[in-house]
């Protein structure tokens, strides 16, 4: 019993220390220069958008580059052929079983069959001269289904996309083109100085046809850029497949649908027993490893630069709430001379460093998801291989404000603890 | 009840800058009576500030010995040194010591507020005090809006409100003019007439006047 109201009254006087507190810090920050207050909170807002931009800007390189492979090239789940195979047994059933689930938006069917495209072919080389010629895939589409599901038209850079009937145009991604993507690599060979409109030659299997460079192409994504694209119909019959079999199709969610629905069209697939006749993958598995190592690693050193932002933030509050404290020695020498507990000048410290860190984080947050994020997701930057985002999830963002949160309060309460401390009456006298 | 309010016993209090130790109060003896008016005086560095701030637990002696209250302060803890100057002491400073944050009524209302009163008996209580020193309709104005001799009675009223057993009141009026000054003292006067215990530091002789006895002191001893 006699514990208990010991207990009580221990918790009353914490409560009352917080009043008071409370007290003091309302009135001073109410009574301080509105030039100080607005400065600490503009330092503490740069310092939230630091934490958050830096990192976000970093994994939003790599995530702008998994976002837009998703969008334009795999869907949210990709069915590919198994190894040894050039096709996917059973292609018309798996399309016919995926286009009955209800979360599934579009089916997009491809061939796919490694040829080359070659350009002056008719043209005698000279000595030493090599064949303008480069290794690729090439890529049968539907034009009109895939340009509904990856908005491929989009990305025409030069030229225009191509229509369903189409029997001699083909659109040529940007890295098989050495004025579009430069690349000097030993065994890697490029088309040079080849336009839209210009005659190439497509050969498949030993079997070559004639067709016009209807565009170029540039998504930023590997599997796009690098290939031929061509209609399914024409490739089919470059490579003699009456079949209609097909060698990857990519499956699209509903707008929101999340990794686990994607799971979960695999795992309908592979109960039907499909997994025997084709590779399927979510979009998440079918991204290359070094994708995902590169996110964790920028992940790290957004956070790593982020922290040692949150150091200078620390710095930066203790500094304030050091001079702050210093300059009010002499008051703070008062408080305890006419009986004002230590706590309550504490509290009345790390309140005031707990609104700083509020103002500050909830302003940053406004101009995060208010300004930055919108704008650069409607401007991107324009990195060579990714459309470059901010990524912000709440979560990550809620735990930094909460981060800068702690740390400003520490930083607020450690100078506070070490002016109460002093004597007395050298406070009052500014010995 | 006790009737000695204050007793000192050896009191020593010495301060060490580097190798040199200079002792300001060498055992100093002294005894004030429960609701007596006693005014220190002494020259300047006669130790009349310094026995102040000891008896008023502002400071910590050397040695020695002091009973406030009938309570040995030497045990005290600092947090109970803080305690016990809230619910028993009061003070008015030479520079008034008022807090620039708070409005008079505020800076009277605070140690009331720390006791425990809510806010409502608090400031009701202030506005009696302010009003007792003259300062009716001040009550919103904070110190900077205050004339010198105005802070000086939101620092009274402050010192008073929670009903101290002893006001102490260092130079009170050393930086006020003779009319702010006798002010003051006219409060004191009355105060003390109501029975309030009085420890005045002046230099002044004529307000030292004012007190029932006058302690001097002079290189650290009482004279």
């Amino acid at each position: 019993m006699e514990r208990n109201n010991l207990k009580n009254k221990n918790t009353n006087r914490k409560i009352h220390n917080v009043k008071i507190g409370y007290f003091l810090a309302y009135r001073q920050l109410k009574h301080a220069s509105i030039w100080t207050t607005s400065l600490i909170v503009v330092v503490m807002m740069l310092t939230f958008l630091n934490l958050v931009v830096v990192n976000g800007i970093l994994v939003g390189l790599i995530q702008s580059s998994i976002d837009a492979s998703q969008d334009r090239y795999s869907g949210n789940v990709i069915i590919s052929t198994l190894r040894q195979k050039s096709i996917i047994e059973n292609s018309d059933e798996i399309e016919k079983v995926l286009s009955n689930l209800p979360n599934v938006t579009d089916v997009v069917p491809r061939v796919l069959a490694g040829g080359s495209i070659e350009s002056d072919y008719r043209r005698l080389l000279k000595e030493g001269e090599t064949p303008n010629k480069a290794q690729t895939s090439i890529s049968g589409i539907v034009p009109s289904d895939e340009d509904r599901a990856t908005g491929l038209s989009k990305y025409i850079i030069d030229g225009a996309y191509l229509d369903n009937n189409d029997k001699d145009g083909v659109l040529v991604g940007a890295f098989l083109v050495n004025e579009l993507t430069p690349v000097d690599a030993v065994g890697f060979t490029q088309l040079r100085n080849v336009h839209v409109g210009d005659k190439v030659r497509i050969t498949v299997n030993g079997n070559s046809k004639e067709v016009y460079i209807r565009g170029f192409l540039k998504s930023k994504i590997n599997e796009i850029d690098a290939r031929v694209i061509m209609t399914q119909s024409e490739l089919r019959k470059l490579v003699g497949r009456s079949d209609t079999n097909v060698s990857e199709i990519a499956v699209k969610l509903k707008d929101g649908s999340t990794e686990m629905d994607g799971v979960r069209i695999k795992e309908i697939l592979s109960a039907n027993g499909y997994d025997f006749d084709a590779k399927i993958q979510t979009a998440t598995e079918a991204q290359p490893k070094f994708l995902k190592d590169m996110k964790s690693l920028f992940g790290l050193l957004g956070t790593l630069m982020g922290s040692i932002g949150l150091v200078v933030a620390s710095i930066t509050v203790f500094i304030v709430i050091f001079v702050n404290t210093l300059t009010r020695r002499k008051f703070i020498g008062i408080l305890k001379g006419i009986g004002i507990s230590s706590k309550s000048i504490e509290y009345s410290y790390i309140m005031q460093s707990a609104f700083y860190a509020i103002v500050g984080a909830l302003l940053g947050v406004l101009v995060l998801y208010g300004f930055l994020v919108p704008f650069i997701d409607a401007h991107p930057i324009n990195f060579p291989f990714s459309d470059g985002i901010l990524y912000a999830p709440l979560r990550g963002t809620l735990l930094r404000v909460l981060a800068l949160f702690v740390t400003t309060i520490i930083a607020g309460y450690i100078p506070a603890r070490m002016i109460v401390k002093k004597n007395t009456l050298d406070s009052i006298l500014g010995r | 009840m006790q009737n000695s309010i204050i007793i000192t016993k050896n009191l020593v209090r010495s301060f060490i800058d580097g190798d040199k130790e200079t002792t300001v109060l060498k055992s100093v003896n002294m005894e004030i009576q429960r609701g007596e008016f006693v005014a220190i005086m002494g020259r300047s560095g006669a130790g009349k500030s310094t026995l102040l701030y000891q008896i008023s637990l502002l400071d910590t002696p050397t040695s020695g010995e002091i009973v406030i209250d009938g309570v040995d302060i030497h045990d005290l803890t600092e947090d109970e040194r803080i305690n016990f100057r809230l619910n028993n002491l009061g003070y008015v400073f030479q520079d008034y010591a008022l807090l620039p944050d708070l409005t008079a009524v505020e800076n009277v209302a605070l140690p009331l507020l720390m006791q425990g009163y809510d806010k409502e008996s608090a400031y009701k209580r202030s506005v009696e005090v302010l009003d007792q020193v003259g300062l009716q309709g001040k009550y919103g104005n904070i110190p900077a809006k205050l004339s010198g001799g105005q802070q000086q009675r939101v620092s009274i009223a402050r010192a008073l409100a929670h009903s101290p057993a002893i006001l102490f009141a260092d130079e009170p009026t050393a930086n006020l003019d003779i009319e702010s000054s006798l002010l003051v003292l006219k409060i004191f006067k009355e105060i003390h007439a109501k029975g309030q215990t009085i420890v005045m530091v002046t230099h002044e002789a004529e307000y030292a006047k004012t007190a029932d006895r006058v302690i001097d002191m002079k290189d650290g001893v009482i004279g």
